[in-house]
């Protein structure tokens, strides 16, 4: 009896959460967009930043009318984080759903898995933050129905090597890079190659795993060289800690990073006395005074009530970049969404402005952010001609 | 008409599996199952040659393993990096073919000192391993690290994944009732009696260890050669757990029973798919129930065979005859 009983609630449990969740059904008065994106599983803080941003962007259109008199609908899933799942969701995104553009996955490995179907099934897809530098372009050249608004990891290495060179006049150079990481490879790279191209010199190379705790030893073997900055191409996890540890032996010079510093984290393991001195690069700044990004702080703190980060931005910046390629499309097909995309010229975003170059890869600023005791002290932009 | 119907009876098996194999070929070719139902036909496929050739290490033999995700990323990487440099049909089954035996050597070389561990030991061993070749493929050159090799061509289609399937199937359901499977299961229920009887106890765990990494290596080649990309997160601990997971809900010991939970389990996540945050929850509600009501798993050890269709004929006609 209690066993049946038990039964029963669970299905009615289930039954009542499918009959709340059940979607509406969509008619040909809306456009479909798809959202494949990172809900749950390993990396699921950045899909879900992202999708706040995308459906703050969708909302703020929606209510001034939509577009070309059409409202836009997201059909919005979950990959788990799965390369696998992100391919096979957006096979059904295109064929089922049959959505005119597919937004995301945040990383880059499930979006470079999504990049064939769009090719076979002729429907663009565009990442917020697919950094890794083979995303759009490969050996075989560039990949036609693929996007991103976001820089590659190399632009930032560059970046920061010119900015330690050019804005802090700074000439010798230690890197401590993560090396279980492509990411933190591929900045270390670029970073070194612009740095002693252009007149400084890299003393010294560490590199360390990702969950290293002690870096003491590291740190201990450059004490004794003759440095003054030290770049930490990584994530903020280890970063924190290196920060922490080397301003703990003494070492007091400046530190930069990219944009893997940007977690409220890095205050927590670093501690705030050791974050001074302290630039690393980024998709944006909320100290930004446009009027474009002070506009768009405002709206997500009145809907989720609080600060947004880079992938919020990033999510926002998409979502319109997107919906901006649809309203210029010739027809509702994915093919002429792709050309309209391709053809976007100054595009402004919260994440700065920028045109579509023949790589599908955006121009844009690199936001350089400086840390005054833990907070956010000041921004510039920083333009690569 | 006795005749036909004894030779119906005794093809009966091939009959079936020949009418699944051109039904949903049919099924394809008219776009009725469309490309994101054949997605989750690989899927289901995929996973079921995992969790088949996986009960026949955990499920007959008894051996916990947690090594699957590693011998599935062997066979899954050379079949990338065979046929990224020739992506032809042939480069394909040599990819398929290479990444087995290579899975089945390692796995070879890997139980024969581990598998003298037991319980929990041979767990922690089988994971480690896999963690050893996960590192490995992170850091090679060839296998180009963390990003993982992308624009893999993709060759597997329903044809392979069905001749794949069932061979798996064939073959290790053939095996478990040789005197070799026989004596894996008396492993499993009593080692130190199958050793007092005088089966060599470690040549045959190593036997059904090494036959599972080769069915593992051909499932990770499939899923190479369908999803264009691998990297080395995808086969990390949890895909382990995931193959276990079918193996347990199935019913340790039961060969249909994996087969059903695998196509199960896809089916739940598929439906599940329309309500995006909350599926992962849902998910793992549904085993949670599951699991509660059928401790043994969905199967227990019972088996349903192909037969039941043999013996239908055989009831059919006779009851005709009986009016």
């Amino acid at each position: 009896m209690k066993k049946t009983l038990l039964i029963l609630t669970a299905i009615m449990v289930v039954m009542a959460v499918f009959a709340s969740c059940s979607q509406p059904k969509s008619n040909s008065d809306t456009i479909k967009i798809g959202v494949n994106y990172e809900l749950s599983g390993g990396v699921a803080t950045y899909g879900q930043s992202s999708v706040e941003g995308i459906e703050l962007a969708v909302e703020e259109i929606n209510k001034a009318g939509g577009v070309n008199g059409k409202l836009i609908e997201i059909v919005k899933y979950d990959n788990k984080s799965e390369e696998a799942e992100a391919t096979t969701l957006a096979t059904r995104l295109m064929t089922q759903d049959k959505v005119v553009a597919v937004l995301g996955p945040a990383t880059s490995g499930a979006f470079k898995a999504t990049i064939p179907v769009a090719t076979q099934h002729k429907v663009p897809v565009a990442s917020g933050s697919a950094t890794a530098d083979d995303v759009t372009v490969d050996s075989n050249g560039v990949k036609e129905y693929a996007f991103r608004i976001c820089f590659n990891d190399s632009y930032q290495g560059t970046g920061m090597a010119n900015y330690a060179l050019n804005n802090l006049g700074l000439k010798k150079a230690v890197i401590i890079m993560d090396s279980s990481s492509d990411y933190g490879k591929g900045l270390a790279e670029n970073f070194k190659k612009t740095f002693e191209a252009n007149g400084g010199t890299v003393v010294a190379q560490e590199a360390y795993v990702e969950g290293d705790t002690d870096f003491n030893a590291i740190l201990t073997s450059i004490k004794g060289k003759d440095f003054d900055v030290i770049f930490i191409p990584g994530y903020y996890e280890e970063a924190g800690l290196i920060i922490k540890q080397a301003r703990d032996q003494g070492i007091d010079v400046p530190i930069l990073g990219a944009d893997g510093f940007d977690s409220p984290d890095l205050k927590s393991l670093a501690g705030a006395e050791a974050l001074n001195n302290v630039y690393f690069s980024n998709h944006y700044s909320s100290l930004d005074q446009d009027p474009v990004v002070q506009d768009f702080i405002k709206l997500f703190k009145s809907k989720y009530n609080k600060q947004p980060d880079a992938f919020n931005a990033l999510g926002y910046d998409l979502a319109k970049f997107v919906i901006d390629g649809i309203s210029r499309a010739e027809k509702l097909t994915g093919e002429a969404v792709k050309d309209a995309l391709a053809a976007t010229k100054n595009f402004n975003g919260v994440t700065g402005s920028f045109s579509v170059d023949e790589n599908h890869n955006p121009v844009k600023a690199l936001v350089v952010i400086q840390l005054k005791d833990g907070e956010q002290y000041s921004s510039e932009r920083l333009s690569m001609d | 008409m006795n005749k036909w119907t004894a030779l119906a009876q005794k093809m009966s098996k091939w009959i079936i599996l020949a009418l699944t194999f051109i039904i949903i070929q049919l099924l394809i070719q008219v776009n009725i199952i469309n490309d994101y139902l054949q997605a989750t036909l690989a899927t289901i496929c995929i996973n079921i040659i995992l969790a088949v050739s996986l009960n026949l290490i955990t499920g007959f033999t008894g051996q916990f393993s947690l090594g699957h995700a590693g011998f599935m990323s062997i066979g899954a990487y050379t079949c990338a990096i065979i046929l990224l440099r020739m992506p032809t049909t042939w480069g394909f089954l040599a990819g398929i073919f290479g990444g087995a035996l290579l899975a089945a050597v390692v796995g070879f070389l890997v139980g024969l000192p581990t598998l003298r561990l037991r319980g929990d030991y041979l767990a922690i061993a089988t994971l480690g391993m896999s963690e050893i070749i996960r590192i490995l493929f992170l850091n090679m050159e060839i296998t180009n690290g963390a990003a993982g090799l992308s624009g893999i061509p993709r060759f597997t289609n329903w044809f392979y994944l069905f001749v794949f399937m069932i061979g798996t199937i064939i073959v290790i359901t053939n095996f478990l009732k040789s005197s070799h499977g026989r004596a894996c299961i008396s492993i499993r229920e009593d080692e130190i009696a199958a050793e007092a009887m005088g089966i060599n106890t470690t040549r045959y765990k190593v036997t059904a260890f090494t036959i599972g990494a080769f069915c593992a290596g051909i499932a990770g080649a499939l899923y190479a050669a369908y999803f264009y990309f691998v990297k080395p997160s995808t086969f990390g601990f949890l895909k382990s757990i995931d193959v276990l997971v079918i193996v347990v809900l199935g019913g340790m010991g039961s060969i249909s029973g994996s087969i059903l939970s695998a196509i199960l389990l896809a089916l739940i996540s598929t439906i599940l798919q329309d309500f995006s945050e909350l599926r992962m929850i849902l998910y793992a509600l549904m085993l949670i129930i599951i699991m509660l009501f059928r401790p043994q798993g969905l199967m227990g050890s019972k088996e349903v065979s192909l037969k039941i269709f043999k013996n239908l004929l055989s009831y059919m006609p006779s009851r005709k005859e009986g009016q």
